[in-house]
């Protein structure tokens, strides 16, 4: 033993393991210029609010529901994924309810803890996004997320032509890449842009309210609500609140009663990818 | 038996006496016993048969189908799997958990029974050690097989975050990897020294190089004997918060989730469990294959079997409790998606396997081992096979029934391996078995010295060796000379 003493060994490797950690909590991803303020100066908190008492899933107009439709076509998801899905959920007694479910944008996010390589990740405002450039493909985040809202590129899905000049941005992740997880990513970048979400703007009765936190307001694109009034007013729930992942998302209980559902009346069309119908050779898979 | 010369034989040049000769020695140990000793230790050294190279040929050809089988999935991304959205681990996750698992073997065998002092193991030790690093090595490749960008593994150095379980995983296997190579290699020192003094001349050049450089001039002085004494003692302690610390938090990528059926504190204890039982398995199974290939009946012998036998019925009970622990608090509340669960596993469509694993891995085995009928060589190992078989289940039935619990309202998924992930699974096992056999071929499978000197000759019947009065590990005491 020369030189170097066992404790002066292990003082040093202490210090490199601290400076690897201290490397691994350096922010990542988030040009804050990009991001204007709201009017109070500080950062948007984007949010989001569905209105089930208007949600019919879609059964009025006899399409597929839009909101999904929407997604699908604004950000070229590939067959199967919905980004936002709607669920039908049964009701206690009779009937069921139609459940627009977009990723939740926690703010305690499970997937952001468990990712190893910080490709899944929260930006200051709030919003929970991947960066499949980064992503290794483990899909720890799959298994974390209580909510089943990301979904794996298992084969090559195909791209449209639009999308091959698209700068890629965790912000719209297209185009997709084999072999990494994608998911509902807010759309802050049209948010930012003064545009709803496609969800939001495909939606035929306006279930979809966007806005933010901070400023206390939200839109479904005809009207605008003072955010906390509007949730207080209407009881407005989380998804699985128990778990305490604390969702940017918020559901105001219904089955489409404000739009003439009856509850007794199930099912909807089922999605479809039209986008994909024009790509040659296109693979999909089963969700 | 051509290039080995043992004590008793006729080859060793006599102005150079292997160290350990004749002085530190067991209770009845004669020349005879321990020529007979070495000689069987270092027989698969010196000697390959034709089915050795036809059995490495069968390994390399499944293991080659394995390649072709992880070419198409590189090629075509994991949509050559079973695996989807829903259950989207599988067979890869599952054999990850087994073989880390049973690379547990070595840990209980030479660290935890060395640390209790008992001697019946010594014999043992060197291929439980074997499993451990093999396993490992096997093990630690399928997350890697599992990921969907294998090519930005180093990702996992540039941007990896500590907070992540599977960064746990990755510090505490390689610790684990690291420390239990050396804990194989150390006590290899003195083998490597008598192979090096033992093989004749016929034995090729690189060969005897190859040991001498091993046995890092190696004479058996009483310094020499101090420092290794030291040292295994050092690993001992070391290796075995690690083995724990390795399978808890491999239990921790799955419990450190939302997920119904993986939340819940048991994991950690019931993995580590797990983990042992599963290892006394492999190490009887092996135990019995390697005491006939390589003819080392009297070194290896009912002893080895009860004991470890005892060991695998004790833990068909400590896991049981592990079973009854979590299956009973949740299924009295029957919180949640519980009742799915249960039913899935217990009447659903994992039913069969669920109770192949109850009853073919922990009662069957458990009154194989306490009937003394059955209580022989042939009866233990065939329950060793069967809690191997049932381990892998369990292992495949807490992945796959576990994230098959629907999150939201849909239909629950279903997941069945393809030809990919079964060929990838057998490729597997050829690569582990492979990797065993040459291990088997370069280094002694049987700890020479540490037998001739701690353990000697089997004094009787002598099935509570566990309880011999004790004999202080005497490397480090023994007189010059």
């Amino acid at each position: 033993m020369k030189g170097l003493s066992r404790r002066g060994l292990l003082t040093r490797l202490g210090i490199g393991a601290g400076a690897v950690a201290a490397a691994g909590l350096a922010p990542i991803h988030f040009d804050a210029a990009a991001a204007p303020a709201a009017p109070s100066g500080r950062l948007r908190r984007w949010a989001m609010v569905i209105d089930l008492r208007r949600c019919d899933g879609c059964q009025s107009v006899g399409t597929p529901p839009q909101c999904t439709a929407a997604c699908i076509q604004g950000h070229f998801a590939p067959e199967p994924m919905e980004w936002i899905q709607v669920y039908e959920a049964p009701l206690e007694g009779r009937g069921t309810q139609f459940i627009p479910t977009p990723c939740q944008q926690c703010q305690n996010p499970p997937c952001v803890n468990v990712c190893p390589v910080g490709a899944t990740f929260s930006t200051p405002e709030g919003t929970v996004l991947i960066d499949q450039q980064r992503c290794i493909g483990c899909r720890l985040c799959m298994e974390a997320c209580p909510y089943d809202r990301r979904f794996f590129n298992w084969g090559t899905a195909p791209i449209p032509p639009e999308a091959m000049f698209m700068d890629y941005s965790p912000e719209h992740q297209s185009p997709a890449i084999r072999g990494t997880v994608m998911k509902c990513d807010f759309c802050p970048d049209m948010a930012r842009a003064g545009r709803l979400p496609y969800c939001a703007q495909g939606c035929p009765n306006r279930a979809i309210y966007y806005g933010d936190l901070e400023e206390d307001l939200a839109t479904n694109g005809t009207e605008v609500v003072k955010l906390s009034r509007f949730l207080a007013e209407n009881n407005a729930v989380r998804l699985k609140e128990e778990l305490g992942t604390e969702p940017r998302v918020r559901f105001i209980p219904g089955h489409g009663e404000q739009v003439g559902r009856r509850p007794t009346v199930t099912g909807r069309k089922p999605t479809v990818w039209p986008w994909q119908k024009l790509v040659q050779g296109a693979t999909s898979w089963k969700r | 038996m051509e290039a080995v010369t043992g004590a008793g034989g006729h080859a060793i040049p006599a102005t150079r006496p292997h160290a350990a000769d004749g002085v530190h020695a067991a209770p009845g140990v004669t020349p005879a016993w321990r020529a007979r000793l070495e000689e069987r230790g270092l027989a698969p050294l010196a000697r390959t048969g034709r089915r050795y190279w036809l059995w490495i040929g069968f390994l390399l050809a499944v293991i080659a189908w394995a390649l072709h089988a992880y070419q198409a999935q590189l090629e075509n991304g994991l949509i050559v799997t079973g695996l989807r959205d829903r259950i989207s681990w599988g067979v890869y996750i599952a054999s990850f958990v087994f073989f880390i698992g049973i690379s547990h073997a070595g840990t209980l065998l030479s660290a935890i029974l060395r640390v209790t002092r008992a001697r019946w193991q010594m014999s043992v030790t060197r291929m439980a050690e074997f499993i451990t690093v093999v396993a490992l090595m096997v093990g630690a490749l399928f997350p890697f097989i599992d990921m969907g960008r294998v090519d930005r593994i180093l990702n996992l150095v540039q941007y990896g975050r500590w907070q992540s379980p599977l960064l746990w995983d990755i510090f505490a296997i390689t610790t684990y990897l690291v420390g239990s190579t050396l804990y194989l290699y150390l006590p290899l020192i003195p083998d490597f020294a008598l192979a090096r003094d033992r093989l004749g001349p016929t034995a090729p050049a690189w060969r005897r190089a190859t040991y001498r450089l091993a046995a890092l001039g190696w004479r058996g002085t009483p310094a020499q004997r101090r420092l290794l004494d030291r040292a295994m003692t050092v690993m001992m302690c070391v290796i075995i918060p690690v083995a724990v610390s390795v399978h808890t938090v491999v239990s921790w990528i799955f419990s450190m989730t939302l997920r119904v059926a993986f939340n819940t504190t048991v994991f950690g204890p019931y993995f580590v469990a797990g983990a042992i039982f599963s290892g006394i398995a492999a190490i009887i199974v092996l135990m019995a294959v390697l005491r006939k290939l390589c003819h080392l009946e009297e070194f290896i012998t009912t002893t080895q079997f009860v004991n470890l036998g005892y060991l695998m019925a004790a833990f068909t009970l400590i896991m049981g409790y592990a079973n009854l622990n979590e299956y009973i608090t949740h299924g009295y509340k029957m919180e949640g998606a519980f009742p799915f669960h249960f039913a899935q596993l217990m009447t659903g469509p994992f039913a069969a396997l669920f109770w192949f694993y109850i009853v073919g891995g922990l009662v069957v085995p458990g009154f194989i081992i306490l009937n003394p009928r059955t209580r022989t060589i042939a009866g233990i190992t065939a329950a060793a096979v069967l809690v191997l078989v049932t381990m892998w289940l369990e292992r495949y039935l807490i992945v796959v029934a576990g994230l098959r619990v629907p999150l939201m309202a849909y239909e629950p998924a279903s997941y069945a391996p393809s030809w990919v992930e079964v060929s990838i699974l057998a490729g597997a096992l050829a690569l582990f078995a492979l990797l065993i056999t040459l291990f088997a071929k370069i280094f002694p499978v049987i700890s020479i010295w540490e037998v001739a000197e701690h353990r000697g000759p089997e004094l009787g019947p002598e099935t509570s060796a566990m309880h011999e009065p004790l004999r202080r590990p005497a490397i480090a005491e023994g007189s010059t000379t």
